[in-house]
């Protein structure tokens, strides 16, 4: 065999043999790669060739999506025209009309002091950040009124859109704080503090939500004072934080465990004490460690708030199933469940994609 | 502490005492818990009193007069509360049994299908996984009711499979069984193939550990339980009379049947809680280091043995303690069975029987009660499993 | 042990401020300026939100002539909507002060459930209601089929006394409210829908083509439907009783929304009337009211039979006849106490 040479530059590179790259590469890689797996990729070609074009008939070509009446609707195809004419409804609940914009307003505020607590880039995140702190405040005010010359509105008026956001914003704002103070109790040292919050966390956690809705708004008054009551959606707020919280304290818990017990020993050598031990050391890194499952538990908590329909409030899947029983558009259950999954899909995906982002952002090389 | 001041005040001095302040403070906590309670209680005690309502839990044993359509006891509207309530138990048990056992075969499949080298499946796994667990499972259940009562035909239309199935928006009809007066011989030869199977299973797995010799443990099992008795069925002459169910009037009559409202809350509640065990399996597989599976493959052992001896062992340690909580959150979920009419426990005593009563204070404590011993049920087996697979450190 | 004196004595004071606090519901009503009203989540033509979100029907005029009575403005109630199921937990655990929901009196639920029960309103019964296309005409056919009903109702009891008296089998499929009911109905999951027979016709008339669907003639049960409070309070019960008697009373004498209010400034021949409208006598007084409640109950909605016509009767989609909802000498079995 005769050694042979090029002189730098002056042959041109060849392509790499054609079976390691290319469509046809990839296909065989990841497709055909041995008999079993061919046979499993033409499975599911099958199966989605059943299922796809049908529903993308179903959802898209024979579609209604303008229309007054499921009369206008073609048969056949899904009828989602009832969305263009419930759209207020689905998004404002029984809000007043004229009054809308206050809710409009609160979204586009809520929008600013989201971006503020999650996007650490934003321009005068300071200022912003303080604003997001009353934002709870000033969110409560101008849904409800009542106070320095807005005009009161029921919260029994609340509902869709809106109303799911009320409530996922509240839990997800007051269950992260209760939250740590459950898991710090659960760790206490002090008997009666650690118990009374294990048999919280347990008891919470043991009975479905919708057993502790019934009660909030069913029977809470028997344990009020005779006469004395509140506010219908005040008690559902407070039954989810509380309900979330439990979930929280597990999740924090869980973060506070896997931290090394050298942590806690060398503030307490710096002659740190208990509050600030934890408000230094501890809680930021057992926090950053929980994220992911914080996360999914504001991602339950905001799920969860559609239970609410069980005890009469209209959140957007109350409003669909008003919808459905309406009778100029009757047997379109599929379609107006549908939409409102896309709804909620869109929403929890988002927040799932955030997570990960963070947990990316905050990873400082401890995991290997 | 460092320099305790110097003070008079008795008090002040028991304060700076670190163990004297602990209990003082849990003196406050619990003072506060309590009367926290003692309030709430004796509201509910006022409140009740001004109605002229008292706490008793005597209306169990009256006439329930209400039908409930799925009861797998004895129950007529003649029962009692106390047998309604069971009823329902029942109902709840069986959706939350049944839709553990689907949720976690799917899991586990999807679990394995997003770690497939098939780009496909890979994808198709990760696509149901994301949509299912982004939607909140009430709307789940809503849109598999809608979409089996809506969808589905009438009685009148059914499909039907061989005569002996049926499948229409009434539910699923299928042939029951009776059984004759000879089946207890199949029964006993069952139960013995059981008691054999458990007994050859340590036989064989000491007759391994001393001479390394293998039988195949798995065929025999099977054989002594499953082909042996059916043997024996056929040479007794079939001792089971099906009966099939058959369109009479407005729906089906004779066999069983499973109704929508069955069929959509567990279908629901299995693919909504599969997602997350899918996940959880994955992570549970991934976790596990690599270096194990090349170890194995080093030793020579084949991949399905590297799989179920080496991978599978210890992935499960870090599976089911998540998986726990999944199984938790099915079993409470399925209270949502109250929104497609399903008789669980929440519509049969926390529903229709408070209603009847009036029995507000009690139901609602029966049902929580009974959940809280479900959670309770369900963690305790798990951690059983959980405490016996567990690495033993020496 | 001093600290644990104090505190076990603090817990026992407030246990006994809480007992003190106890006032009575019409106070209640007063201090909080609106009437809580437990009605059904949307049954046209007795209580149902209209577009703009307003409550119409049967039940919600009772509901506001309560209101115009006890707090001189029909306009102060909010309508608590409950389901058959939560509605005796939501009154008696104080969630509302008075309940009209088509709901029916019986003995179990005065008694047991602690409800004390106001003058019927509306008498009705339970019937059933198929597709036309079944080809059925007497509830005695219903061998096998499968009935919708609603769940927390008399009904639902009626219905299994109903079957096994004639010793016919069905499935019941229990469902939470009339929206339920009506999709589970269209959709085929049950061939028959039941309740009373007023529900019925309001359901019937939300198809397209109602003669689709027939409501067969079998009546199986007598269904007396009336507003109810929670026992314990006599002061507030006679003050629902009484309006609903006024009301009754009012069509009797031929007192109407238009003409109430003129009644009541001056003093007319009839003693009745002007017993009736506040112009004579001390009635309001008696009852913890000022004089002119029964002439703001009715001028409010009109008198029962204007209540009637203008919610459930012939000339509405509902068209329901007065039948025994007619006053006594009329040929029903209206018969008011009176006002004296």
């Amino acid at each position: 065999m005769t050694e042979q040479t090029y002189a730098p530059g002056t042959y041109p590179d060849l392509p790499p043999p054609s079976d390691t790259v290319g469509p046809v590469h990839w296909l065989k890689a990841n497709l055909f790669s041995s008999p079993v797996n061919s046979i499993v990729t033409l499975v599911a070609i099958y199966l989605l060739y059943l299922a796809l074009p049908s529903a993308f008939n179903w959802l898209l070509i024979d579609a209604t999506y303008v229309g007054e009446t499921r009369k206008d609707c073609a048969p056949g195809g899904a009828c989602m025209a009832f969305i263009g004419e419930r759209f207020n409804l689905f998004v404002y609940g029984f809000y007043p009309a004229e009054l809308r914009w206050r809710v409009n307003l609160a979204a586009i505020l809520l929008v600013v002091a989201g971006a503020a607590v999650l996007w650490d880039k934003m321009p005068a995140r300071k200022h912003i950040m303080k604003f997001a702190m009353i934002y709870p405040l000033i969110g409560a005010w101008l849904l409800s009124g009542g106070l320095f010359g807005l005009e009161y509105v029921g919260t029994h008026l609340f509902g869709g859109l809106m109303l799911t956001l009320t409530i996922g914003v509240t839990g997800i704002v007051f269950s992260l704080p209760l939250g740590i103070l459950l898991a710090l109790g659960r760790q206490s040292k002090l008997p009666i503090i650690k118990y009374f919050c294990i048999g919280f966390i347990e008891f919470i956690r043991g009975v479905p939500l919708i057993t502790l809705l019934f009660v909030a708004s069913t029977m809470l008054s028997y344990f009020l004072p005779p006469g004395t009551t509140f506010d219908l959606l005040l008690r559902v707020l407070i039954m989810v934080t509380l309900f979330a919280s439990a979930y929280m304290a597990e999740v924090i818990r869980g973060g506070l465990q896997a931290l090394p017990k050298g942590q806690l020993e060398a503030a307490n050598s710096l002659g740190l004490n208990y509050s600030q031990a934890m408000r230094l050391i501890i809680l930021p890194q057992a926090l950053k460690i929980s994220i992911p499952g914080i996360v999914n538990t504001f991602i339950g908590l905001y799920k969860d708030s559609t239970l609410v329909i069980v005890i009469g409030l209209l959140d957007p899947l109350g409003i669909g199933r008003a919808s459905v029983a309406d009778s100029a558009w009757l047997g379109l259950s599929t379609e107006v469940y549908l939409f409102v999954a896309v709804f909620f899909f869109i929403s929890c995906f988002g927040m799932a994609r955030y997570s990960l982002y963070l947990e990316n952002k905050l990873n400082t090389g401890h995991k290997r | 502490m460092s320099t305790p001041t110097p003070s008079t005040n008795p008090l002040l001095r028991a304060w700076y005492d670190k163990e004297t302040r602990s209990i003082i403070v849990q003196i406050i906590a619990a003072a506060l818990i309590l009367s926290f309670f003692a309030y709430i209680i004796n509201n509910a005690v006022v409140n009740l009193a001004a109605i002229g309502k008292d706490i008793s839990f005597n209306f169990l044993w009256q006439n329930a007069s209400y039908d409930i359509n799925q009861h797998l006891i004895e129950y007529s509207s003649t029962s009692n509360h106390f047998t309604a309530m069971i009823v329902g138990l029942i109902n709840t048990l069986l959706v939350a049994a049944a839709g553990i056992v689907l949720a976690t075969m799917l899991g586990f499949m999807l679990g394995v299908m997003r770690l497939s080298n098939n780009w496909l499946t890979q994808k198709i796994a990760y696509v149901y996984i994301e949509y299912v667990r982004n939607v909140p499972v009430l709307l789940h259940i809503l849109l598999l009711h809608g979409l089996i009562i809506n969808a589905l035909p009438r009685p009148k239309g059914s499909y039907n499979f061989g005569d002996t199935f049926f499948l229409n928006n009434r539910g699923f009809q299928m042939p029951s069984p009776e059984f004759q007066s000879l089946f207890w011989i199949v029964g006993a030869f069952v139960v013995a193939g059981i008691a054999f199977a458990w007994w050859f299973s340590r036989h064989a797995q000491k007759v391994q550990d001393e001479t390394g010799k293998a039988y195949p443990v798995a065929m025999i099992n099977i054989a002594a339980i499953v082909l042996l008795p059916f043997a024996v069925y056929f040479v007794l002459g079939s001792p089971i009379e099906w009966d099939v169910p058959a369109l009479k009037g407005f729906n089906f009559k004779g066999g069983i049947v499973v109704r929508p409202e069955f069929i959509a809350l567990w279908l629901a509640l299995s693919f909504y809680t599969a997602a997350f065990i899918g996940e959880i399996v994955r992570a549970g597989i991934v976790a596990i280091n690599h270096g194990q599976t090349e170890a194995a493959q080093a030793l020579g052992i084949s991949n399905s043995r590297t799989l179920k001896l080496v991978v599978i062992p210890q992935a499960l340690r870090v599976i089911i303690p998540p998986l726990t909580s999944q199984y938790l959150n099915l079993a409470k979920n399925s209270s949502l069975a109250l929104a497609i009419g399903y008789m669980d426990i929440v519509a049969t005593i926390g529903g229709i029987s408070l209603n009847q009563t009036g029995r507000e204070m009690e139901c609602m404590l029966i049902v929580m009660a009974i959940y809280l011993a479900i959670s309770l049920l369900i963690s305790t087996v798990m951690n059983w499993y959980n405490n016996r697979i567990q690495l033993v450190e020496r | 042990m001093k600290l644990i004196n104090k505190v076990l004595t603090g817990v026992a004071l407030t246990a006994m401020t809480a007992t003190a606090a106890q006032a009575s519901t019409l106070e209640d009503v007063r201090a909080a300026d609106e009437l809580k009203c437990i009605v059904t989540t949307g049954l046209a033509g007795f209580a149902a939100p209209d577009a703009n979100g307003r409550w119409e029907g049967f039940d919600a005029d009772f509901c506001r002539a309560v209101a115009a009575a006890v707090l001189g403005d029909g306009d102060k109630v909010q309508f608590v909507p409950t389901t058959g199921k939560t509605r005796f937990t939501m009154l008696n655990s104080g969630e509302g002060d008075i309940l009209f929901r088509n709901t029916t009196e019986t003995l179990s639920r005065d008694a047991d459930l602690k409800l004390s029960f106001l003058p019927v309103n509306f008498y009705d019964g339970q019937g059933f209601m198929v597709p036309a296309s079944l080809g059925v005409s007497s509830a005695t056919e219903l061998d096998g089929a499968s009935v919708c009903i609603q769940t927390g109702t008399t009904t639902e009891l009626n219905l299994a006394d109903y079957f096994r008296t004639n010793g016919i089998s069905y499935e019941p499929v229990p469902i939470e409210t009339n929206e339920e009911g009506f999709t589970n109905y269209v959709a085929g999951r049950c061939d028959v829908y039941t309740t009373d027979a007023s529900g019925l016709a309001s359901t019937r008339a939300k198809f397209d083509d109602p003669t689709q669907h027939v409501v067969l003639p079998e009546i199986i049960s007598k269904e007396p439907l009336g507003g109810a409070v929670r026992h314990g309070d006599d002061e507030w019960f006679d003050i629902g009783k009484w309006v609903v008697n006024a009301l009754i009373n009012a069509e009797e004498m031929g007192v109407t929304q238009a003409n109430a209010m003129n009644l009541a400034a001056n003093v007319g021949n009839n003693p009745s009337i002007n017993r009736l409208v506040g112009s004579e006598g001390n009635m309001g007084e008696m009852l913890g009211l000022d004089a002119k409640w029964a002439a703001r109950a009715i001028a409010q909605g009109g008198n029962y039979g204007e209540i009637y016509e203008r919610n459930v009767g012939p000339n509405t989609p509902l068209q329901i006849e007065r039948g025994l909802n007619a006053l006594w000498n009329k040929g029903g079995v209206l018969y008011a106490a009176p006002i004296r």
